[in-house]
């Protein structure tokens, strides 16, 4: 029925050896290849160069700059940009970086702890109202989770827990995607007879989970695990509906604010627009970082939900 | 909740499962059961301890919030009145509010002319990347995959700074053949300008989601195709295409939901959008104004369930085709 997908090393090999015999169409197809992907490759970079080349103009180079919008001005205001960046409005940007980071981890690991839990209970045990509680996960994935974000807001307000940390923390705990991949890595990925065998050695549910269960689990609880953090950093509406409080914001809501308040005063707001465009820089290298750093973890874990 | 029919599923499996209410009698009278049953019987309630986390906050974080938004919209707010029951009458208000109708409207045409759009650039990107290996592809997958780390908020802004005459590098482009720039957020061409942003944001995911499926197929299935005279277009499009269908129909699924619940980007292009995008711009942007800058409550819970509810039957309906067709195919 369901198959996670695996890359085997061999295979890979394999088919490299199988490509690699050389012939003059096959070159000239590879030559467009090359040009398809050397073009794509500039349209993704393009904005991260314009955000990096903008990030060192100063206020004249960014507006009334000479040397156009993708190349460095004269003058190289990097520096003094992060040093307004990191003191502005006593240093709320570190605080906002902060409350992205600590939102990002305590809601991505509460939701992946969540997730494999559900998802090894749904794949490995067959109990009463498992089939009818499985079918209502799934059709929960359709459920769009930008349209819980007000019916959440006015539930959470009836319990004073708007405005809160919990109030983004709590409803990013939900992640039936999540249990969904889990569900169909561990059917394939822990066979019954092991989970068997401990129990017949005397172990206990919790211990086999832990001991005997999770080890085989983890490639698929890493990939939910940054699924989840990227998810719970990335998100906007949420924090937007839920926070007012600027000392709560996560540095998605926090920027967005600069941004209005830069568009509302257009005179006054140039300096602004600096902060904005440094502040996006430095908000993305953590997660890019992470990215670059964990190739080997995401790569592989990605082809999980797309099954057969 | 619905234990009585899944209990019935569960008793035609394995016939020595117990519905709970029997359980809870034959504890009760201290009957002897064999070691078999209660093995069974204590790992049903195992199961059931596994799933009990997220099940509660499913219950509180899902189920409530919609049971309580539905509750919420069959009331209405009015100023001599105060609040009272009104039964259906604000989705009656909803769906012939031409401000819901117009969002709901561009957000499927949205969906229509990008999906198709977005899933043809990453299936070629993906297609590609399998079929060439050399650093430079790897990078190339890497850098394309990037956008998908950077939240949707810096996304929408840089580009919002792209397409601004004052930041942007278009009226110089478009200057040194003596032209002006089109401003890509102007009425007539927002569409298009949103649609670059959420394919750059995106595509890279999806193409990575394509490419690990390709990666899995087994190599000598191209052998075989290749001893028949099958040429690479051939294998790309009659072996390859089809193999990875069900990672294509599961993009679109998250393409449609995504994009029939856009906020993000255009909520953050409005203020420099010139007034082109406006508070009702989207079904979501029209219930968060209406929640938060009318305090219509009552209202902004029935666009939140209408969207809801839209999202559900449209993702229900396409992946009833797909797998309708997909057995038609195969």
């Amino acid at each position: 029925m369901t198959t996670a997908r695996v890359i085997h090393p061999s295979s890979r090999a394999a088919r490299n050896a199988g490509t690699a015999t050389p012939g003059p169409k096959k070159r000239a197809n590879h030559t467009l290849s090359y040009l398809f992907l050397g073009a794509l490759v500039v349209y993704f970079l393009i904005p991260m160069w314009w955000l990096l080349v903008a990030s060192t103009k100063d206020v004249g180079g960014l507006f009334n700059g000479s040397s156009g919008a993708l190349w460095f001005d004269k003058v190289f205001a990097l520096g003094p940009n992060l040093v307004t960046l990191f003191t502005y409005n006593d240093g709320i940007y570190l605080r906002w970086m902060g409350n992205s980071l600590f939102y990002a981890l305590t809601g991505g690991i509460g939701a992946t702890v969540l997730s494999v839990l559900a998802g090894y209970g749904f794949a490995k045990f067959r109990f009463a109202g498992r089939r009818v509680s499985f079918a209502i996960l799934l059709g929960s994935v359709m459920v769009p989770l930008t349209a819980l974000v007000i019916p959440t807001f006015i539930l959470l307000s009836g319990l004073g827990l708007t405005d809160t940390v919990w109030a983004v923390i709590l409803p990013s705990l939900l992640n039936p995607f999540g249990v969904y991949l889990m569900q169909v890595y561990a059917a394939d990925a822990v066979p019954d007879e092991l989970l068997d065998a401990a129990r017949v050695d005397g172990a206990g549910e919790i211990r086999t989970f832990f001991q005997v269960a999770f080890p085989l689990l983890r490639p698929a609880f890493i990939t939910v695990l940054l699924l989840s953090i990227v998810g719970t950093w990335n998100n906007y509406f949420l924090p937007l509906a839920m926070l007012s409080n600027t000392q709560l914001f996560p540095i998605t809501v926090g920027i967005g604010l600069w941004q209005g308040q830069a568009s509302a005063n257009n005179s006054g707001g140039e300096s602004l627009w600096g902060l904005i465009i440094v502040g996006s820089l430095v908000s993305v290298i953590p997660l890019v970082i992470a990215f670059l750093s964990l190739q080997k973890y995401w790569q592989g874990g990605l082809s999980i939900g797309s099954l057969k | 909740m619905a234990n009585a029919p899944a209990t019935a599923a569960q008793g035609r499996r394995t016939s020595s499962t117990r519905p709970p209410g029997a359980r809870a009698d034959r504890a009760g009278g201290g009957t002897r059961s064999t070691k078999h049953g209660s093995n069974q019987r204590r790992r049903s309630a195992t199961g059931w301890l596994f799933i009990a986390p997220f099940a509660i906050v499913f219950l509180v974080f899902l189920v409530a919030p919609l049971g309580y938004a539905f509750y919420l919209s069959l009331f209405s707010k009015g100023l001599a009145t105060g609040t009272a029951f009104t039964g259906l009458d604000n989705y009656v208000t909803a769906f012939t509010d031409p401000s819901f109708l117009n969002g709901v409207w561009f957000v499927v045409r949205f969906a229509v002319v990008l999906i198709p759009v977005q899933m043809a650039v990453s299936l070629a990107v993906a297609l590609v990347l399998d079929a060439i290996t050399s650093r430079f592809a790897r990078f190339a997958r890497l850098m394309i995959f990037l956008p998908y780390a950077i939240p949707a908020v810096i996304g929408a802004l840089m580009w919002g700074f792209l397409y601004s005459p004052t930041f942007g590098p278009l009226q110089q482009i478009f200057g040194a053949f003596g032209a002006d720039a089109p401003f890509l957020l102007s009425p007539d061409n927002v569409f298009y300008g949103l649609m670059n942003v959420v394919t750059w944001q995106w595509a890279g995911y999806y193409m990575i989601i394509i490419y690990a499926a390709l990666q899995g197929i087994d190599p000598t299935l191209y052998e075989a195709a290749r001893i028949d005279g099958a040429s690479t277009w051939q294998i790309a499009l009659r072996i390859k295409v089809p193999l990875v269908s069900s990672a294509l129909v599961l993009i679109l699924v998250f393409a449609l939901i995504g994009t029939l619940q856009f906020f993000t980007e255009p909520q953050i292009l409005i203020y420099v959008s010139n007034g082109t995008i406006t508070p009702d711009f989207t079904p979501n942007i029209y219930a968060y104004n209406q929640a938060f800058a009318y305090a219509n409550f009552n209202y902004a819970s029935a666009i939140s369930f209408a969207l809801g509810i839209v999202v559900f039957i449209a993702v229900y309906i396409f992946l009833f085709f797909t797998r309708k067709r997909g057995s038609i195919l195969s």
